[in-house]
């Protein structure tokens, strides 16, 4: 799947690269008459997008290029199991070895010893087996045991799960940005290093009556059902990728469980969160705060692959490598993304709009302009 | 020195009202209406919990339906208003409505009205040995005030919340999108809701700590109080404590959306997570307002059936306060993902895990109470059992969760459902089952019909186990809370989980056969229908007790 992935992509990168940041003027291949709009908004939508649309009407795309690397059942998308998603990335396989070896296995063993007591006490402690009680209601000792015993245990557990917190907020510096918005009800992407921008739409069925005729349906390629989107974010293999989020009009929240990965996406507020995957392949999340009617239906699909992949991707998508910017291009992502290029001197996942370079708050001039 | 004084006080009416028959009622409208009397009052909260009870378990009926299959099957249909014109963006906005008015209605509506307006009220001055309440007429006005709160509630659900009618912002009432995020008037009647539903609650918790405080027997020394008691004492005070927080939240959100502040909204130089921390140092104590009347019930339950004192009396009635002391102090593991830093999270985290003592110390005493007793299994007793085991399953994933590098993954997902409906749903729900059968002798003056109240029990158990023990497992694979829809992946559990509703379902409908059978042809029942084990005064009283008891005020040695 590595291989195919290249060519495809590079053939049709300079044609049907959509209105990028960096080809502003680029024509949309399908014709503004092509769509249809549906019903009239609903009484206080939010004004952009209409509430009504899954794409914005001032914008119309030409449908999105098929994918060229397909999802792996099982691994980066719900199976339908009774456990953990599979862990890609170093926090996620921490974390989950600290749930599945130590605190599932607590949970396991507390349950079961509450339930053998409960059942060794209706058994022997029945009016039939013992019909005199005793008048026995104090114990000091035992008392004590069962204050301190549980003290040790979550001593032992606090130990592993301060590691945790700890290296999820020591990331390495970062390799990639890619700053995250969320808006009602999709995503946009933005590599400020890269100069790439674009939005991710979920792909409806090719029976739904609400798909617009230049949204491409969804294929099996593409991802499950209400998970699988037009466009996925592309990520290097191996590489510390930073993840800038924030909203622009109500809470979303950016989750990609494969990677251990949520981070409430604030309006006014810019958080950071991060990930290394040492596996290509595609992963998917949804949005995980919720944010009016279409919570359900703004997923997140993330693509892993080969940095040369990842260079050839940014190429196509009209974007440069990261430090040689070019002139225009630096026009183009100056502002607050522009802020972000270098690594944040705050601690990752803690940047408010305090402590966040100044413009912290991208969104105040969205909605100044409302 | 105060105390003293309502003695004297409480004496001297005492003497005035010898003239008149303490079982002297008077007539529909004033005793329903205008009621000063703490047992009626009492079974009027009882009665709108139930009315509220089978509002909101219907609407997480229609929420089971729903999500039995994927795709959008019920909500096309279901809502009575606008339905078969609405727009896909209207018919998942009314899911956002359903989730919202199911969370209010359980929590404010249902549990804490059985809890402490129903249960409270009519056992607080009966195990205390006193008269009544201290404020009987500030007891009515809370009572009062609920009604038209339920009412701004359901009414909010056919005004335009801005997508479409009602308020879809879930229980919590996130700012921004119960802002900015929801015009139309929905938001507004909600939150005049809650404002009357917490003044309500406010002035029952002033009501229930004076009453405690001042009016117990001779001799019921704060050492002696029945566990039941001590639980609704701590509950007072959170409620005391923690709502004012909740109302000044509430009210900065009425005045962002009405009048142009702009606490939570950035651009006016708000702040949106402020309005989280807000909720929610109302909101954390909130759910141990829920919980913590249960403990009290579930101890006297125990110790009834077990024929034996309650074991670890001191140790049970301090874990009680220390629950709700730390209760206060941990709200932020609610909000782990919203960008809090690594010190903030290592705090909540290792002060939340803190609670886990001593809500181990309360189940490990009531199987000690169990323990060289003599044990028998009506359904109060059943419920009791039951709830032990099923809370401490929902107090070993709150264990999981209070990690807050591991609530990254669970946090917004079914887990977390799971687990909240384990502690709420299997565990202040069963112990208000567990509650009803065990005082329903004494409030109606008939026994309960044993054998369709433990079929009552034995459904709801497989019921509710198999409705939220899938969502465990929902939440692990990924699966975020409130969507109407989902991918295909899900569909086997959330197939499994109603069916569970269904076995609900059918058990609380045997309840309301057994309810309406032994309302009109049950057994009479004594004064103390479990035996020796009862010991608490309200067993010394008639069933159902005069409509004034302890004319003389009884004397606790």
């Amino acid at each position: 799947m590595a291989a195919a992935w290249l060519t495809p992509a590079a053939a049709q990168a300079p044609a049907s690269a959509p209105a990028a940041t960096a080809s502003p003027t680029a024509q949309p291949t399908a014709a503004p008459g092509d769509y249809t709009r549906p019903e009239a908004l609903p009484v206080g939508s939010q004004p952009t997008p209409p509430g009504g649309f899954a794409q914005n009407p001032n914008q119309p795309e030409p449908g999105t290029p098929p994918p060229t690397m397909a999802p792996t059942p099982g691994i980066g998308e719900p199976d339908g199991r009774m456990s953990l998603q599979d862990q890609v990335s170093p926090i996620g396989q921490e974390a989950a070895s600290f749930h599945d070896n130590v605190l599932l296995f607590l949970c396991a063993i507390i349950s079961v010893i509450v339930l053998a007591l409960l059942l060794w006490v209706i058994v022997r402690y029945r009016k039939g087996a013992n019909p005199t009680p005793s008048r026995n209601s104090h114990n000091t000792v035992i008392e004590v045991i069962w204050t301190l015993v549980p003290v040790l245990i979550l001593v032992a557990i606090a130990i592993p799960s301060i590691r945790l917190l700890r290296h999820q907020y020591t990331p390495p510096p970062a390799d990639v940005t890619v700053k995250v918005t969320g808006h009602q009800w999709y995503w946009s992407y933005e590599y400020p290093d890269n100069g790439v921008t674009f939005d991710s739409y979920m792909l409806k069925e090719a029976n739904d009556p609400t798909r617009q005729k230049n949204q491409r349906a969804r294929t099996d390629a593409d991802g499950p059902p209400l998970l699988a989107v037009d466009e996925r974010i592309v990520i290097p293999q191996g590489k510390v990728v930073k993840f800038v989020i924030t909203a622009d009009d109500v809470i979303h929240s950016f989750a990609v469980p494969a990677f251990w990965v949520k981070q409430d996406a604030n309006p006014g507020q810019v958080h950071e969160t991060w990930a290394k995957v040492d596996r290509p392949g595609v992963y998917f999340g949804q949005c995980s705060e919720l944010c009016g009617a279409r919570h359900g239906f703004m997923p997140i699909a993330v693509e892993v692959v080969p940095q040369a992949q990842f260079d050839a991707w940014v190429a196509s998508k009209g974007g440069h490598l990261k430090g040689a910017q070019p002139a225009a291009a630096a026009a183009a992502t100056a502002g607050p993304a522009g802020e972000m290029t270098t690594p944040a001197p705050t601690v990752p996942g803690t940047a408010t709009a305090n402590t966040t370079p100044a413009p912290a708050n991208p969104n105040v001039a969205n909605r100044a302009t409302k | 020195m105060s105390t003293t004084a309502d003695a004297l006080h409480l004496k001297s009416h005492e003497a005035h009202d010898s003239h008149h028959d303490a079982d002297h009622k008077p007539g529909f409208f004033v005793r329903w209406f205008m009621s000063t009397n703490h047992k009626d009052i009492g079974t009027l909260y009882l009665i709108f919990s139930i009315i509220a009870g089978v509002i909101g378990g219907s609407i997480s009926g229609i929420m089971r339906w729903e999500l039995m299959e994927p795709g959008i099957q019920v909500l096309n249909h279901a809502w009575p208003i606008g339905a078969g014109t609405a727009n896909f963006d209207e018919w998942t906005h009314h899911w956002n409505v359903l989730i919202t008015a199911h969370g209010l209605i359980m929590v404010f509506f249902t549990v804490m009205p059985a809890m402490m307006g129903g249960f409270g009220n009519w056992f607080v001055p009966l195990m205390i040995g006193a008269p009544d309440m201290a404020f009987p007429r500030m007891n009515n006005i809370s009572f009062w005030l609920l009604v038209p709160s339920f009412l701004l509630l359901l009414g909010s659900t056919f005004v335009s919340g801005g997508t479409g009618l009602g308020a879809g912002t879930g229980w919590t009432l996130y700012a921004p999108l119960s802002t900015s995020g929801s015009a139309g008037p929905a938001v507004d009647m909600v939150i005049f809701s809650l404002h009357l539903a917490g003044a309500s609650s406010i002035l029952g918790a002033v009501n229930f700590i004076t009453t405690i405080f001042n009016m117990r027997a001779p001799g019921m020394t704060l050492h002696k109080m029945p566990l039941f008691v001590w639980s609704v004492l701590v509950t007072a005070f959170l409620l005391l404590l923690s709502l004012p927080v909740l109302a000044g939240a509430i009210t900065m959100l009425l005045t962002d959306r009405n009048f142009s502040t702009a606490f939570f909204d950035a651009s006016g130089g708000g702040n949106v997570v402020l309005y989280q921390h807000l909720f929610w140092f109302f909101g954390h104590p909130e759910v141990y307002i829920m919980i913590l009347p249960g403990f009290g019930m579930i101890s006297q339950i125990v110790a009834t059936f077990s024929r034996k004192p309650v074991f670890g009396y001191l140790g049970m009635a301090y874990a009680m306060v220390s629950i709700g002391v730390i209760g206060f102090v941990v709200w932020a593991h609610h909000m782990f993902i919203t960008g809090m830093s690594v010190d903030e999270k290592m705090y909540f985290t290792a002060a939340t895990m803190i609670i886990a003592v001593p809500t181990g110390v309360k189940v490990f005493s009531w199987i000690a109470t169990m323990w060289g007793g003599s044990l028998t299994f009506e359904t109060p007793m059943l419920f009791a059992i039951g709830f032990i085991f099923l809370f401490t399953v929902g107090g070993v994933t709150g264990v999981v969760l209070a990690n807050g590098g591991v609530d990254t993954y669970m946090t917004d997902t079914y887990y977390v459902v799971a687990h909240f409906h384990y502690v709420l749903s299997l565990g202040a729900i069963f112990s208000i089952f567990a509650g009803f059968y065990y005082w329903f002798p004494k409030m109606s003056g008939r026994m309960y019909n044993e054998l369709l109240g433990k079929l009552h029990f034995l459904l709801m158990f497989v019921g509710v186990n198999i409705v939220f023990f899938p969502m465990h497992f929902l939440g692990l694979d990924g699966m975020p809370r409130r969507i109407p829809d989902y991918t295909p992946a899900f569909a086997h559990w959330n197939y499994v989980s109603t069916v569970g509703y269904m076995i609900t379902v059918a058990g609380v409908g045997i309840f309301f056969v057994n309810l309406l059978i032994s309302l009109t042809a049950g057994r009479k029942a004594e004064g103390n229908p479990w035996g020796e084990g009862a010991t608490t005064l309200e067993w010394t009283l008639s069933s159902p007790p005069p409509f004034h008891q302890y004319s003389t005020l009884p004397r606790i040695d």
